[in-house]
């Protein structure tokens, strides 16, 4: 059990490193959502370094459902419908609020933003609450 | 080889990223789901890779933001938004649904992507769609 906490740990700090990295190197902040959504037209910015960055995403994806594939579940056993509509919500509202759980969780928090501040409350109460209404379903 | 080495840096850290959210546990939608869950079985390990991913990044951010310019780039390119206005905490709280409702968020979802299972590939299109739809709703 405390290894779970160890492994989260080490991972959020890895997260960490990969987002100060960005900053430091191109003056990127490492908000996903920002970055899928800057590849759609109006694009600004540049698009080569956000194909670099998601292609680094997948390669990590591949590396470890090689070398670590407990990292991923066996399948979802969540309808399709189910997940059509989640992505669309997140995506959406990814958009409105600009910025996800990296950008404004992470990135926006690090750089003490009010605005992420309150998109992360936000989200995670909005999170909470739709577990707690939804929790007839397994994941 | 000067205009690709920000593109090189660019892909490393997405996959540094993409191997800090899986060690974390964020790949796994029923880790997330039990974090979220908080009147139920609350599962706190994702608590504390928002803590291992901060603890890294404030400190970092705090120096970085002290340089001139990044490493290599011209210029920090950082949100220029403040002050608190209603899309901002409506994009947040139908993000969270979202996210509450399947387990993924965008990070994560990508990442995801390697294992070509269904679920993931339906949650990341509708993801995409609604950043795009989003983008409309901005102009």
């Amino acid at each position: 059990m405390s290894g779970e906490f160890v492994a989260a740990l080490a991972g959020g700090a890895l997260i960490g490193i990969a987002a100060a990295a960005l900053l430091y190197v191109n003056g990127r902040i490492a908000g996903i959502s920002n970055i899928c959504a800057g590849l759609f037209p109006p694009v600004h910015g540049g698009r080569g370094w956000r194909v670099a960055f998601i292609a680094g995403l997948l390669a990590g994806g591949l590396a470890l459902s090689l070398l670590y594939p407990a990292a991923f579940p066996a399948a979802s056993s969540a309808s399709p419908l189910k997940l059509a509509v989640a992505g669309l919500l997140v995506g959406l509202g990814a958009r409105l609020a600009n910025g996800c759980t990296s950008g404004h969780g992470i990135c926006g928090l690090a750089r003490l933003s009010k605005r992420s501040l309150a998109a992360t409350a936000v989200f995670m109460s909005s999170g909470m609450a739709t577990v707690f209404f939804t929790h007839g379903g397994n994941p | 080889m000067r205009k690709q080495l920000p593109l090189l840096a660019s892909f490393v850290c997405g996959l540094l990223f993409a191997a800090g959210l899986g060690i974390a546990g964020m790949t796994r939608p029923d880790k997330v789901i039990g974090f979220l869950d908080v009147a139920g079985a609350w599962d706190p390990t994702l608590a504390f890779v928002m803590g291992g991913a901060l603890a890294v990044a404030l400190p970092a951010f705090a120096w970085i933001r002290r340089q001139s310019h990044p490493l290599l780039a011209r210029e920090f390119a950082l949100p220029q938004k403040h002050g608190l206005e209603i899309r901002l905490v409506l994009g947040a709280a139908l993000f969270g649904a979202g996210w509450g409702l399947a387990g993924y968020c965008p990070g994560p979802a990508i990442v995801s992507l390697a294992t070509l299972q269904n679920g993931v590939v339906v949650f990341v299109a509708a993801m995409l769609a609604g950043l795009v739809l989003g983008t409309r709703l901005h102009r």
